[in-house]
């Protein structure tokens, strides 16, 4: 070891200290995208409305009466990605029954939430009274806008929509 | 490492000490003040570079951030992973069968990055398998060993997996010499010379990267040992360096070092291609293995192919060209513009460097020395641009920063060397910790390198961490290149003996198209469970089939009754999240293989083969919510013979009241 020592301190060295100021780049941005804190940012307390929630969903058109091929879809999807948690009754499972949803919130409210939930767990606060109670932060399913539409259609069908 | 070799290196190192020009007090000296600043990312923010970086006999890949050196992920390749199940699943066991059956570690020595025109396009990165000679290709979408092939008439896969400028071919070549697979190899070790062969093998690689032996080329017995292809105008040819052109098959240390030269050889693939399109090549019998992963059934398969097709370098005369280069060469390396080829002798004190133009010229007007058993030698005076003398002692490979210099690592002298390609002269020499191996600068082997950083890694750590016993971990040092000086930035340890690497931006790879989660829908596993509806326990004779749920956070079923000891149990659990980075993890008591880690969408399998009576409870691994502690189930293994009927429930299994 003291021989290893010798040599490295014997050891040459030519490190220069010619330092240029070096501007740290932030490489945990796209350079092709626009800057996150640009655009307007959809999160914002002070905007946030809690008929609408968080979400690409503005307005949700809703027949006069019930779209049977839309809601057997729904269906389809809620066996694969909803009933592991939720039962179409009132009855709380991992999270709360779906009896009853489509009166308690506005359709908008329904779709932004099942296809962006994280934003608006944090934001929302019947979702975060919600959260006390069940304690898991309903996971985003990777729902795509149709695959939403047809769940909140078959969302009616269950709470008796013709 | 006996003390002599070290005190005799030593004593070497300090003595090419003396061509440098200043003498630092001690190896704190060596940091530069900014130092910390330059390998600083805060909290939250990404790296420069993605750094890939061979695992050595850990048959692993890790993978780092540069400049930080922060470790991101290790991913399993050649060796077994408890962690994720890989090798252990019933999926991904195929993915490790070989002609010699299952093979569950390898030796992981080098690395190399698809390109396109030259240039890493960070698509794919294949890794060799030195000991069961095997490629393997890892999918830079999902960073997930995708397909291996076996190699076969070869022992000690070392120059490999070199690729072409357009990733046309990935290459093999055996380091160790051996009897092709369909002769008999059950001969007397000393007919070496008349026996044992060489081959070359070039791997044709497809448009979504699946790996196809093209052909091999059958050389003299020689130790193939690193290989790069041609680029730009030398582009068609590909370069492998051989020690033991002596033959040797005893005390290789003295035996095989004897000659002054060895060599590299050129090889013109693209007239390889066009023998075999003549009809030249010839096929031969021989046994390898073909894997390959699918991502929509999550599964992996193996083929065993049965033939290969063979070029035979002695026959057909103008694909294989033999430059001499001193002494015992490693590195094998050819800059960004393709012209100068570098030769890295291990026992030599000067750098060959050979000119492609000069090379072609010689072959045209014929300038050989006779030839090595039928392959024509170059003259070594024709091939040669000149040579770096005095660069230091035992050089063994070289990069390149793309401002028209090379960077060379020194073993015996424990040094990296930067120096001129042009004028051969030397610019700066810096001491590394110690005796390195490879050396990687981001695309440093490629047509463009990104000549900001580089790493060295070196064989022999000692006393550069807090000890930990007699085992240590490797040492690499990170240096800023960008200016005239090079400037040690970070000195940090890591997994396995990492031979080789590659880099490349961040962007190239971040947004490439990474894939988060596998869509349900898209789930083809034949034991999938798409929702708890479809979650059962199917029995057929002694095999029990699960098909299991998992979701934050409970499994579907969580009660099973009615498995008997010595049945065939297994657990097809699919997870039903859809969302990045939630995986769930399965495990079992008395599982006598490993867990299983699933990603979302994903189904994977672990077979348990129950061997007592009693109470199983099986649960998550990975922490999944804040009831991840209640997400298990309990699994009643009864005698073999029993009528405990077959059961299976979630949340109705209640006491009668």
């Amino acid at each position: 070891m003291y021989k290893l020592t010798f040599f490295v301190v014997a050891f040459v060295m030519l490190t220069s200290c010619g330092d240029k100021t070096k501007t740290n780049d932030d490489f945990s941005k796209d350079a092709a995208a626009p800057s996150e804190e640009s655009a307007t940012n959809p999160t914002d307390a002070v905007a946030y409305d809690p008929n609408r929630g968080i979400g690409k969903h503005t307005s949700v058109d809703l027949g006069d009466k019930l779209d049977e091929a839309m809601a057997a879809e729904g269906e389809k999807i809620q066996s694969v990605k909803c009933s592991s948690c939720h039962k179409l009754t009132d009855e709380k499972l991992v999270g709360p029954g779906w009896k009853g949803v489509t009166l308690r919130q506005k359709p908008e409210w329904i779709m932004n939430f099942i296809t962006n939930p994280d934003p608006m767990i944090d934001k929302d606060p019947a979702l975060q009274a919600q959260l006390e109670l069940c304690l898991v932060r309903m996971p985003n399913q990777a729902l795509t806008d149709i695959d939403a539409r047809n769940l909140l259609e078959f969302m009616r069908k269950n709470d008796g929509v013709k | 490492m006996n003390n002599i070799f070290i005190k005799s290196s030593l004593a070497i190192v300090l003595v090419s000490a003396f061509f440098g020009s200043c003498r630092p007090k001690d190896t704190a000296d060596a940091v530069g003040g900014d130092a910390a600043q330059k390998v600083y990312v805060a909290p939250g923010k990404y790296d420069e570079f993605y750094n890939f970086v061979s695992g050595g006999f850990s048959g692993q890949m890790s993978v780092y951030g540069l400049p930080s050196a922060r470790l991101l992920r290790v991913i399993p390749i050649f060796s077994q992973d408890p962690q994720s199940g890989y090798g252990y699943s019933e999926e991904t066991k195929p993915m490790l069968n070989t002609s010699h059956g299952y093979v569950p570690w390898d030796d992981q020595h080098h690395l190399n990055m698809s390109q396109t025109k030259g240039e890493v396009d960070g698509r794919w990165i294949f890794a060799n398998a030195n000991n069961t000679p095997r490629i393997a290709r890892v999918d830079l979408k999902t960073f997930k060993t995708v397909e291996i092939i076996e190699l076969p008439n070869s022992a000690g896969n070392h120059s490999s997996p070199f690729i072409t400028e357009n990733t046309e071919y990935v290459v093999a070549g055996t380091r160790f010499s051996v009897p092709p697979d369909n002769d008999n190899g059950d001969v007397p070790i000393n007919t070496y010379k008349d026996n044992f062969k060489g081959y070359l093998s070039f791997v044709k690689v497809g448009k979504e990267g699946q790996m196809d032996i093209a052909f091999q080329i059958e050389t003299p017995g020689l130790n193939w040992d690193l290989s790069h292809a041609g680029k730009g105008k030398s582009h068609g040819w590909f370069f492998f360096s051989c020690y033991n052109s002596e033959q040797a098959n005893t005390l290789l240390e003295v035996n095989a070092s004897k000659n002054d030269k060895d060599f590299i050889m050129a090889v013109n693939w693209k007239k390889a291609e066009e023998y075999i399109k003549a009809g030249k090549g010839k096929k031969i019998k021989a046994k390898y293995a073909h894997n390959t992963w699918d991502e929509k059934t999550h599964t992996a398969k193996s083929e065993m192919r049965t033939e290969v097709l063979v070029l035979d370098s002695k026959m057909l005369k103008d694909i294989c060209y033999l430059i001499p280069c001193p002494k015992s060469p490693h590195g094998c390396d050819v800059d960004p513009t393709g012209e100068y080829i570098v030769g890295s002798g291990k026992l030599a004190a000067l750098i060959p460097v050979f000119s492609f133009d000069k090379m072609k010229n010689a072959i045209a007007k014929k300038q050989f020395d006779g030839d090595y058993e039928g392959i024509p030698v170059i003259k070594y005076e024709a091939a040669l641009y000149g040579e770096v003398k005095k660069p230091g002692l035992g050089p063994l490979h070289t990069e390149f920063d793309g401002k028209g210099n090379a960077y060379t690592t020194f073993f015996v002298s424990s040094e990296v060397v930067k120096w001129d390609i042009k004028t051969l002269k030397i610019l700066d020499r810096v001491p590394v910790y110690y005796s390195p191996g490879h050396l990687s600068i981001p695309g440093g082997d490629s047509r463009k390198p990104f000549g900001k950083y580089m790493v060295v890694y070196n064989k022999i750590t000692k006393d550069r961490y807090l000890p930990t016993g007699p085992e240590l971990a490797q040492a690499a040092q990170l240096f800023d290149i960008s200016g005239d000086k090079m400037k040690l930035l970070l000195d940090y340890p890591t997994i396995g003996e990492p031979h080789y690497a590659q880099s490349a931006p961040a962007d190239l790879i971040r947004n490439n198209g990474q894939l988060k989660f596998y869509k349900i829908e898209e789930n083809n596993h034949p034991y999938v469970a798409k929702g708890e509806k479809e979650a059962k326990v199917i029995r057929k004779g002694n095999q029990v089939h699960v098909y299991m749920t998992s979701i934050r956070s409970h499994f579907a079923s969580d009660n099973i009754e009615g498995v008997k000891v010595g049945d065939e149990v297994y657990f097809h659990v699919t997870n039903l999240e859809q969302d990045w980075d939630v995986p769930h993890g399965f495990a079992i008591k008395g599982a006598d293989n490993a867990e299983l880690l699933i990603m979302p969408g994903e189904t994977s399998t672990l077979k348990w083969i129950p061997k007592k009576v009693g109470m199983f409870p099986f649960y998550c691994t990975d922490f999944c919510s804040a009831l991840h502690q209640e997400m298990s189930g309990y699994l009643r293994v009864s005698p073999a013979g029993s009528s405990v009927p077959l059961t299976f429930s979630l949340g109705t299994n209640m006491p009668a009241k």
